[in-house]
């Protein structure tokens, strides 16, 4: 019955968190979909972590309530949710062997020391870590740390499991290649996995769903498409990627309305100075004051004629960095299609 | 152990360092040198060097015909073993409470917590005889052990606070979240990280306790711990040689607990700075 598919795994039903005067999570309402790869993303201090903490037990919500497949959790010890933890700090028992780490929420339970032990190579297997398990934590690599304590998370067969930006003391190199086994062995285990990060590539790149916070609220749930295609807020936009706000007199004369719009550098075309507008396209001239070249693309800084600045970014399919540096001071004609802008509310 | 490597590399040191070094120690060892001489002394009532003779007859009169010597290192023994104990337990529990939670004037009971060791042992003494009389608590072994608590839960508890902030947080929180409760996690988790340190704080404890003459003198009845005991021995100095044995006998039972003691927090800080 709780696995059943219409029943979230997680529902907060506004949950608040306030530290005295502080709204660390400010009236939060979330649905987190049974076997759903999701993400908090959002800069630190938003209350991403503090509703993770809730959701683990560690944290009482100050009002609202939080239900795992329909059972409400908000007062329950931490001990008594089927929900377990990777930790940030990997959190690992220094004074027991890999083994033992990985085996301790069976030997709490009490399970027979033959099926620790079975489950134990499992879990050691899925992770990649056969043969590690008479090591002590103080011997294996940060990122082989991060395998056991997530071995160790996934042991008890959780109904969640929690990460807390997990991935945040690897490498690049590293957490690239995390990023990739994660969602593999999400898939594999089928566990709703609800991820916190900071990191908007790393949000980008695993969920199937985010939810971006900032001051403690949501501000925008839907998959990574439509937070970067589609940001509903000037934060969204701005944190998730870099995006071009268009408001005020520059946005009027660009697009006859006083909304406000955001458009990514990547959707901005440099055209011919005599180039005509089309009907589904927006068009504007200025000056390219500075151009950063970077390999893969090239970053232009484009003075918009009578106001305002573009961010605009082109691949450097062709253009070697001579040509692109000389760009800078001359006049351009810009243009980009009116379906990529995106209008944000406040 | 750990030293080996980085000796080789450090600079030679000066012969005027070495000087100073060894003077030091000689400072420091040379009157617990002329104590250990003297038990063998012939000569009872007198300090003569050289020593008119040799004999180990001392150490025999010791250990054979002064039972009131005997009474008063037992009572030590038992009042050092009760006070450690009480010091362990009250010291972890205060060392948690200041650790784990944030709670309104928590700086203030740390600094009072460890106050105790800073204060002179006659201000403790009086203050304690005051109460206890005031009280009408009768001067009994209870009462040296009371005394004796109030600076032994300061080294426990100073020495497992250390050991609680070296340790990451996240273990207890790692441990409950794998579905330990409190008893499960103090007993598979936070035990075995602190068991150095509680040897550590006990045995230091025990050797304060052990050796203790100001606040045993203010909180006992008509018990006789063993310094107090040597002390009263001053005032009779065809004791003197069978004093000397005591004390040798004291330098030992107290210096081997502090040098294990030690021994065991240099070594645990050698593994966890190994993990980072």
């Amino acid at each position: 019955m709780a696995n059943n598919s219409s029943t979230p795994a997680i529902q907060f039903t506004k949950v608040s968190r306030h530290f005295g005067d502080i709204r660390a999570v400010d009236n939060v309402d979330v649905e987190i979909k049974d076997g759903e790869f999701f993400s908090m993303l959002g800069p630190s201090g938003s209350g991403k972590t503090t509703c993770l903490r809730m959701v683990a037990g560690f944290d009482t919500p100050t009002s609202g309530n939080i239900f795992l497949y329909g059972q409400d959790v908000s007062q329950l010890p931490p001990y008594d949710r089927d929900v377990n933890t990777v930790f940030q700090d990997y959190a690992l028992f220094p004074h027991m062997t890999v083994g033992e780490n990985v085996a301790y929420g069976l030997m709490v339970k009490k399970v027979a020391k033959a099926e620790r032990v079975k489950r134990v190579d499992e879990m050691l297997e899925l992770v990649q870590l056969t043969g590690f398990a008479s090591r002590k934590p103080s011997q294996l690599s940060g990122g082989q740390r991060q395998r056991v304590a997530l071995a160790r998370a996934l042991i008890n067969h959780p109904k969640v499991l929690l990460l807390d930006e997990p991935l945040g003391a690897l490498d690049l190199k590293l957490r690239q290649q995390m990023q990739v086994e994660l969602k593999n062995i999400q898939r594999e285990v089928g566990i709703t996995f609800i991820f916190v990060t900071h990191d908007q590539e790393e949000a980008l790149t695993m969920s199937d769903r985010i939810a971006v916070f900032n001051q403690g609220k949501i501000e925008q749930i839907g998959s990574p498409t439509e937070i970067y295609e589609h940001p509903q807020t000037a934060f969204v936009a701005g944190f998730v990627g870099v995006s071009n706000i268009i408001e005020g007199e520059v946005g009027k004369r660009i697009t006859n309305s006083t909304n406000k719009f955001s458009i990514r550098p990547e959707k901005i075309h440099f055209v011919k100075p005599d180039q005509n507008l089309d009907s589904d396209s927006y068009a504007v001239n200025g000056n390219i004051r500075d151009v950063v070249y970077l390999g893969l693309y090239t970053r232009y800084l484009v003075e918009i004629d009578g106001g305002g600045d573009l961010v605009v970014v082109e691949q450097n399919l062709k253009s070697t960095s001579q040509e692109v540096m000389r760009a800078r001071g001359q006049a351009a004609r810009l243009m980009w299609k009116k379906e990529h802008i995106s209008k944000l509310g406040d | 152990m750990r030293s080996n490597s980085t000796d080789s590399t450090r600079p030679k040191a000066t012969l005027g360092l070495k000087l100073a070094a060894f003077g030091t120690i000689l400072f420091l060892y040379g009157p617990m040198l002329v104590i250990f001489l003297y038990t063998f002394t012939p000569e009872e009532a007198t300090y003569t060097f050289p020593l008119p003779g040799f004999t180990t007859k001392w150490y025999g009169v010791a250990l054979f015909e002064r039972p009131d010597l005997w009474r008063a290192l037992i009572l030590s023994v038992q009042v050092a073993g009760i006070s450690t104990l009480v010091a362990l337990i009250l010291g972890t529990l205060a060392a948690a409470a200041v650790y784990r939670s944030n709670f309104f004037g928590r700086e203030s009971i740390s600094f009072l917590l460890i106050l105790p060791i800073a204060l002179p042992g006659i201000v403790t003494g009086i203050a304690l005889r005051t109460a206890i009389g005031g009280l009408d608590i009768p001067f009994s072994f209870w009462t040296i052990v009371i005394g004796h608590a109030t600076f032994c839960v300061v080294v426990v508890y100073n020495n497992v606070l250390a050991r609680f902030r070296r340790m990451s947080g996240s273990v207890i929180e790692a441990s409950m979240d794998l579905g330990a409760n409190s008893f499960q996690t103090f007993r598979y988790v936070v035990l075995p990280n602190i068991a150095t340190a509680l040897l550590a704080g006990g045995m230091l404890a025990f050797a304060l306790s052990f050796d203790e003459v100001i606040v045993t003198t203010f909180t006992a009845g008509q018990q006789t711990t063993l310094p107090i005991w040597i002390f009263s021995q001053l005032v009779r100095p065809r004791d003197r040689p069978v004093t000397n044995v005591v004390a040798t006998i004291v330098i030992l039972i107290t210096l081997l607990p502090i040098f294990f003691a030690q021994k065991l927090s240099a070594d645990s800080s050698d593994t966890e700075g190994g993990s980072k």
